[in-house]
């Protein structure tokens, strides 16, 4: 039986383009969820199909997401958080797909995405405000002696932020997976272990049944969760210093 | 977690053993891997990029507002034929009123004229008796003065008869005249 973190190996496939099993998941992602939209739209309905449906109720739900947060302006960063949310969705539940590799698993995955967010909120809040983007970190009706230290605050929190975005997507679908390898492991080194012991074997497998729910559950709500912060990190860079 | 120590001994060498075997690091910082899932993410994620905002996002945005747009031409339609529902309802409510106003009047034209003629010939048939009325009473008056005319007459030759057949003489006129005054 394979070590619980055996799953999170990146093996090389064809290793002088450095494509790895990652990659491959990368790719079959992208392709998954262009493929997936492309057939679900290809008639074009009045009165939507099922797929369609599907395909229509994700717009609607990024694009609610998005303007909920960050008002009509911030439709015009509706295709990134729409490819974003897709991406990490489309990884999270291939990765429940037995065998199959969590691109979102991989540190440097979520922190590069992370990376890209604020770095699409600081770019977009330097060229559209200017300076002006910098009053983010002061924040009005604050005592003149606090500023500083608010501002240090601030600071810091902003810093914290593709850290926090990171590292929650990560440490969840990591946790989330080896929890799930640990109890089916269970059930088989309790199933081979005797014939006494062998009986308590179908505990674990009703934990790892259990888990799997909650895992389909966290591979959503993970995906939102980055969604909705990136919405409000992109809040910020359009209307700074509210 | 305690329970996953437990077992870990009954569990044999596998689990503590090829975890450490295979790799000392934990995979995902693994920094060697870093550089080609950077590499092949920043492809995937500008592929997916450029394909869902050139391509798919558009058409399902096109496939939403079409409908968003079909629904409200369909309902202002649906308004513009209520309005023209009603009006034309109103204008038949006019209509009728109308022709229940010109009967009517029509009703009472007729009734009146009615009325009027048989007036006319109710008052025309009493004049043409009372006329008669008058005629007759006329001759009747006419008669009786004639009559009357003739009772001296009568008298006078009466007094005369009586006279002669009492006294055997033809009394004279003018004696009979002034014994009748």
């Amino acid at each position: 039986m394979a070590s619980p973190i055996e799953q999170f190996q990146v093996k090389p496939i064809i290793p002088i383009i450095n494509f790895t099993n990652s990659s491959l998941f990368m790719i079959g992602a992208v392709g998954l969820i262009v493929g997936g939209l492309l057939y679900a739209s290809r008639k074009r309905a009045l009165i939507p199909g099922r797929s369609q449906s599907v395909a229509e109720i994700l717009h609607d739900f990024v694009a609610n997401t998005l303007t909920d947060t960050a008002g009509r302006e911030g439709m015009k960063f509706f295709p990134f958080v729409f490819s974003l949310f897709m991406f990490v969705l489309t990884a999270n539940l291939l990765g429940m797909v037995p065998g199959f590799f969590t691109v979102t698993s991989q540190i440097v995955v979520t922190f590069a995405l992370a990376l890209l967010v604020i770095g699409t909120v600081i770019i977009y809040g330097f060229v559209a405000h200017g300076l002006h983007f910098l009053h983010l970190f002061v924040p009005s009706g604050v005592p003149g002696w606090l500023l500083p230290f608010i501002s240090v605050i601030e600071i810091i929190s902003f810093l914290s932020r593709p850290i926090s975005l990171s590292l929650r997507l990560f440490a969840n679908m990591l946790a989330g997976h080896i929890a799930l390898k640990v109890f089916g492991g269970f059930v088989v080194s309790l199933g081979t272990a005797g014939v006494g012991i062998a009986l308590l074997s179908p505990l674990p497998l009703i934990m790892a049944v259990g888990l799997t729910a909650l895992e389909f559950l966290v591979a959503a709500l993970q995906a939102y969760v980055f969604t909705v912060l990136t919405c409000i990190y992109l809040n910020d860079a359009l209307h700074p210093g509210h | 977690m305690a329970q996953a120590q437990a077992q870990t001994p009954q569990a044999g060498t596998e689990v503590p053993g090829d975890a450490h075997a295979a790799d000392a690091t934990f995979p995902p910082f693994a920094t060697e891997t870093f550089a080609g899932q950077l590499l092949w993410l920043t492809i995937s994620f500008v592929v997916l990029y450029t394909l869902l905002s050139r391509v798919v996002l558009p058409r399902l945005t096109g496939i939403i507002e079409n409908r968003r747009a079909t629904i409200a031409r369909d309902l202002d339609d649906a308004a513009a034929m209520k309005t023209r529902a009603e009006e034309a309802g109103a204008a038949y409510e006019k209509a009728l009123a109308e022709a229940r106003g010109r009967a009517q009047a029509l009703a009472q034209e007729t009734r009146g004229k009615l009325a009027a003629e048989s007036d006319a010939k109710r008052k025309a048939l009493e004049a043409d008796l009372n006329k008669r009325l008058a005629e007759a009473e006329a001759t009747i008056a006419a008669k009786k003065t004639d009559a009357m005319s003739h009772v001296r007459g009568i008298a006078a030759e009466t007094a005369a008869a009586i006279v002669e057949r009492l006294t055997g003489k033809t009394p004279a006129p003018q004696a009979v005249e002034a014994a009748l005054d």
